[in-house]
């Protein structure tokens, strides 16, 4: 490699939803523990919304010590689309990834069109109120948010339950990628035997209509690169995509 | 004139609360295969377990190249094994046996096994 020139790029796989109590220090540390082992670098937790910074900061800790890189997520669950804009107003600059589970149409439609929504997420069982359908792949196209599919489902459910879903899954992820809807795999697990490797992921991706290189971004390039635009338009110095405050005077 | 037939060589990490016998582990991967893809599909895999070390939990796998992805997501949607919680990790894949084990001897895991 080295003769030729090439540096091969080695990939950042990121899982950004991990459900754990991190009351309990002992059970959050062998799960974090797991996710650094099985060769991930970037882990989102889900956090309660009244989380304080202080919270948050001792999470990046313990992760880094784990050689993981600490994304702090908040999962919005509104009651309807006046109260999501009034959740994301109070949290969004609280939260690097934001995910908004949306349990009625206007709930989805609203998420799907507000740029501040990064993930959308879906019931998992109730298949009638899974609301990915054309109407909203177009609006989250325009706004900036991403399709997010847990894997933990595909792993507890069998028969029918499990056929079905991933039935949905499949027309959805079609959907998603004509229209050109980021699509997000999480493992939405809370214990460590639930996990899977990057590459275990991608190939449950598989099962519902992702090909092995699509499969493969949605564990590492897409979700990097949400946290990578969100970190940024959480620094100081950004202003508008693009535009950055370099320096301050108070002449200028 | 017939295609050669290409072979995958897996080698896999148990993650697993108890100690599973070679046959109750051969069983739970058959049971993931057919499960998701059914027998006939199950049938195209070609799946041969050629080893496996109950006290390092680990084994090796032969499968068809064609259905490498069927077989790591069976293998990967394994949640338990005779009964007890468990997960199936894949370590390393490799076209020869010799290949793989020399990967494994060297403590390397492929990117193909991230």
């Amino acid at each position: 490699m080295q003769g030729c020139g090439v540096v091969a790029m080695k990939r950042i796989f990121a899982d950004l939803h991990l459900r754990v109590n991190v009351k309990d220090s002992a059970g959050m540390l062998r799960v974090l523990s797991k996710v650094a082992a099985l060769g991930y670098d970037l882990v989102g937790v889900s956090l309660a919304a009244e989380t304080c910074a202080e919270e948050v900061e001792r999470l990046r800790g313990v992760c880094a010590e784990l050689g993981l890189d600490f994304v702090s997520r908040v999962d919005l669950r509104p009651r309807g689309s006046a109260n999501l804009i009034r959740q994301l107003r109070r949290l969004r600059r609280k939260f690097e990834v934001v995910c908004v589970s949306c349990e009625s149409k206007a709930i989805a439609r609203q998420a799907a069109k507000d740029r501040r929504v990064d993930l959308l997420s879906f019931p998992l069982l109730d298949f009638r109120r899974r609301f990915f359908d054309r109407a909203e792949a177009e609006l989250a196209h325009g706004g900036v948010a991403g399709l997010e599919v847990d894997v933990k489902p595909l792993l507890v459910l069998e028969g029918p339950a499990r056929v079905r879903l991933l039935s949905y899954l499949r027309g959805e992820v079609a959907i998603a990628k004509s229209f050109g809807v980021p699509i997000v795999v999480s493992s939405g697990v809370s214990r460590e035997l639930m996990l899977r490797k990057p590459r275990e992921m991608a190939a449950l991706g598989f099962l519902f209509g992702l090909d092995e290189v699509y499969g493969l971004d949605a564990v590492s390039r897409i979700p990097v690169t949400l946290v990578k635009r969100n970190r940024e338009k959480l620094s100081d110095g950004f202003v508008a995509p693009g535009i950055r405050l370099v320096k301050e005077e108070r002449d200028c | 004139m017939l295609k050669r037939f290409k072979r995958r060589y897996l080698a896999l990490q148990l993650d697993s609360e108890g100690l599973p016998s070679r046959k109750e582990f051969i069983d739970a991967v058959w049971g993931a295969i057919t499960k998701l893809y059914g027998e006939q599909g199950a049938s195209q895999t070609s799946l041969v377990l050629i080893d496996y070390d109950l006290e390092k939990k680990t084994a090796i796998l032969r499968t068809s190249l064609i259905t490498l992805d069927l077989v790591r997501a069976s293998l990967a949607t394994i949640t338990s094994i005779a009964s007890k919680e468990a997960a199936l990790h894949i370590t390393a894949v490799s076209g020869t046996i010799k290949a793989l084990r020399k990967k494994l001897g060297n403590g390397k895991s492929t990117a193909q096994g991230n």
